[in-house]
């Protein structure tokens, strides 16, 4: 089922520099990107997240998230501060084909006449020729990928024939053929079921456990805690970078999204007879909801709950 | 028998049929990518943008090429200053420009009425091309199919998907300014062949064609391709008995396909979307 994969990047690079496995790894230092109109997008940003992680990418519309994929794509130039990909710039890690991109479902041209198995072998051009022949081994990659997905069926589907949930996974086979270490999942759960996104998030744990870096911008803040290894909270800078059992906390969450999350808590009486002091909170960015219940910190600044809707 | 033979006893005739089939099938090429980038009206605004540099070439006795390469890079120039500068939409904006360049063009052509006519810029004048502009036509066409031949894969994936197309090192927006570049390259090539009213049918209707015949990328080429050479071939052909004019011809032999196609295509025409529409009515 591995057939077409490099095995994690941890293992040692036997193949001297010709085709040295890079990992994954990003390292994002100071990092600041001011667009020409004079809007500051982002402001000294810095985290760091090591080979066979899952980091979730969390914030408002204009916390910044896409303007951190398009710098780490190399479509935006930073004002100051730096990106290393595998300790490598972004151009060379470009180059390298290191970078996937899963984009979000709107920016995709449906109607766009390739089939299923085209668009995985976009995936492998990066490592074509300069005429991107592709070869027996792409092939076989190609294959791989979509087996590893359950699209082989639908390999020589238009791409607007498919239901929601195998448009996902058409571009994470073409992630997977592209042999990518650091893929950047745009909003992967948007206008999906349950089962798709349960099939999803067991794929990108697979691929965690090949040592790849999966950075994922979701507004499905429920699913968060459920798979993301890390979290970066993101308001033009980062409000909490770490594991996800201390960063994805409420109060970080609050200040992330000051009061543009729908909230709902219940406690005391309305919750127990007795006089249990934990409470039920949900909060949610009109997705998944999130949930906590008992934390032992009750906020102190929630006062009296109001719950905004 | 001799007398559907009579075209290819001539030189000039058998000169045009080359030069129109190879105009068609690069152009053709061009609109498979044009038509799926909703890209349609800019080719338009390219076709009659040059006519100005076309003419001004002409007084001053410089190869047309070089003119209209000159004025479809002002034209583009001017369009992004106008966008940039204002906050009109794109059709406006390209919409005002054309017509601005066309408009000059033709003041230009119609001040110096003894350097070149108006009509066999708008009309184009393929039965009486020089051979000198034959070859400038052909050369222009070799070399934006040999490009395309070696980069229609490339410039497929930024079209599709930006994005990936960087994350696989790629340069977007070379490739698109490379892609603009045959295309203004090629509008020149048009505008000898079927004259600046009729390029944008030649740099659309092929693809559009393509498109509703099939589902993948490559085939599109192929028939856009076969349909421009064959229609431009053909047309410079049957103009000959038609006494029409040569544009013209080729321009309703493709929409002749178009149609037929609109109406047959085995998967995307109307026939086949009746046909489906009924199986899933009760």
């Amino acid at each position: 089922m591995r057939a077409g994969d490099a095995g994690p990047s941890r293992a040692t690079a036997v193949g001297g520099q010709v085709d040295r496995p890079v990992d994954g790894s990003l390292s994002v230092e100071g990092l600041s990107v001011t667009y020409p109109n004079g809007n500051a997008a982002l402001t000294d940003v810095s985290f760091r997240l090591e080979p066979g992680t899952i980091c979730g990418l969390v914030g408002i519309n204009g916390s910044g998230k896409s303007t951190l994929f398009k710098s780490i794509m190399g479509f935006v130039k930073p004002r100051s501060g730096s990106i290393l990909i595998g300790g490598r710039t972004v151009g060379a890690a470009l180059r390298a084909n290191v970078v996937a991109y899963v984009p979000q479902a709107e920016e995709v041209d449906w109607s766009f006449p390739v089939l299923v198995e085209d668009v995985v072998m976009m995936g492998r051009y990066g490592r074509m020729g300069f005429l991107r022949i592709p070869s027996k081994d792409d092939r076989r990659k190609v294959d791989a990928a979509l087996d590893r997905v359950g699209l082989s069926d639908l390999r020589h589907r238009q791409i607007g024939e498919l239901s929601g949930g195998q448009k996902k996974r058409v571009f994470l086979a073409r992630a997977l053929a592209q042999e990518g270490r650091l893929i950047l999942l745009d909003e992967p759960f948007t206008g999906v079921d349950v089962k798709t996104e349960a099939a999803i998030v067991a794929l990108l744990r697979e691929m965690r456990d090949e040592g790849r870096v999966m950075l994922v911008s979701t507004h499905n803040l429920g699913s968060v805690p459920d798979f993301c290894d890390q979290v970066v909270l993101l308001l033009r800078s980062v409000i909490a970078a770490g594991p996800t059992g201390e960063t994805f906390t409420q109060a970080n969450l609050r200040r992330a999204f000051g009061g543009v999350l729908r909230r709902f808590s219940l406690d005391g009486s309305i919750l127990h007879d007795d006089d249990d002091s934990r409470a039920v909170t949900v909060l949610t960015d009109d997705e998944r909801p999130v949930v906590f219940y008992g934390d032992k910190t009750k906020d102190a600044d929630a006062g009296p709950q109001k719950s905004s809707s | 028998m001799t007398e559907i033979l009579a075209p290819f006893s001539y030189d000039y005739m058998v000169k045009a049929m080359w030069v129109a089939a190879m105009v068609g099938g690069v152009c053709g090429f061009l609109s498979a990518y044009l038509t799926l980038k909703g890209w349609s009206l800019i080719g338009d605004a390219l076709a009659h943008a040059v006519v100005p540099g076309v003419a001004v070439a002409y007084v001053l006795k410089l190869p047309y090429a070089i003119g209209a390469f000159v004025a479809a890079v002002l034209a583009a120039l001017a369009m992004l200053i106008v966008k940039s500068g204002t906050r009109l939409r794109e059709d406006a904006v390209i919409g005002v420009v054309f017509t601005a360049f066309f408009a000059s063009g033709l003041l230009i052509v119609s001040l110096n009425p003894t350097s070149v006519n108006v009509q066999s810029i708008v009309l184009g004048n393929i039965l009486g091309i020089s051979d000198a502009d034959a070859r400038q036509v052909l050369a222009i066409s070799f070399v934006t199919l040999v490009v395309l031949a070696m980069k229609w894969r490339d410039l497929m994936v930024v079209f599709f998907d930006e994005a990936h197309a960087r994350a696989i090192g790629l340069r977007p927006l070379a490739m698109k300014t490379l892609f603009f570049a045959l295309l203004a390259g090629m509008t020149v090539a048009a505008l000898q062949t079927v004259g600046a009213a009729l390029v944008i049918a030649m740099v659309i209707t092929p693809g559009a064609t393509g498109y509703l015949l099939t589902d993948r990328f490559e085939r599109m080429i192929l028939f856009a391709m076969g349909i421009g050479a064959t229609t431009g071939g053909l047309g410079a052909y049957l103009s000959f008995f038609l006494d029409g004019a040569t544009g013209g011809v080729i321009v309703c032999l493709q929409t002749l396909v178009f149609l037929t196609a609109f109406v047959f295509a085995p998967k995307h025409g109307l026939l086949a979307q009746r046909r489906r529409a009924r199986m899933v009515a009760p």
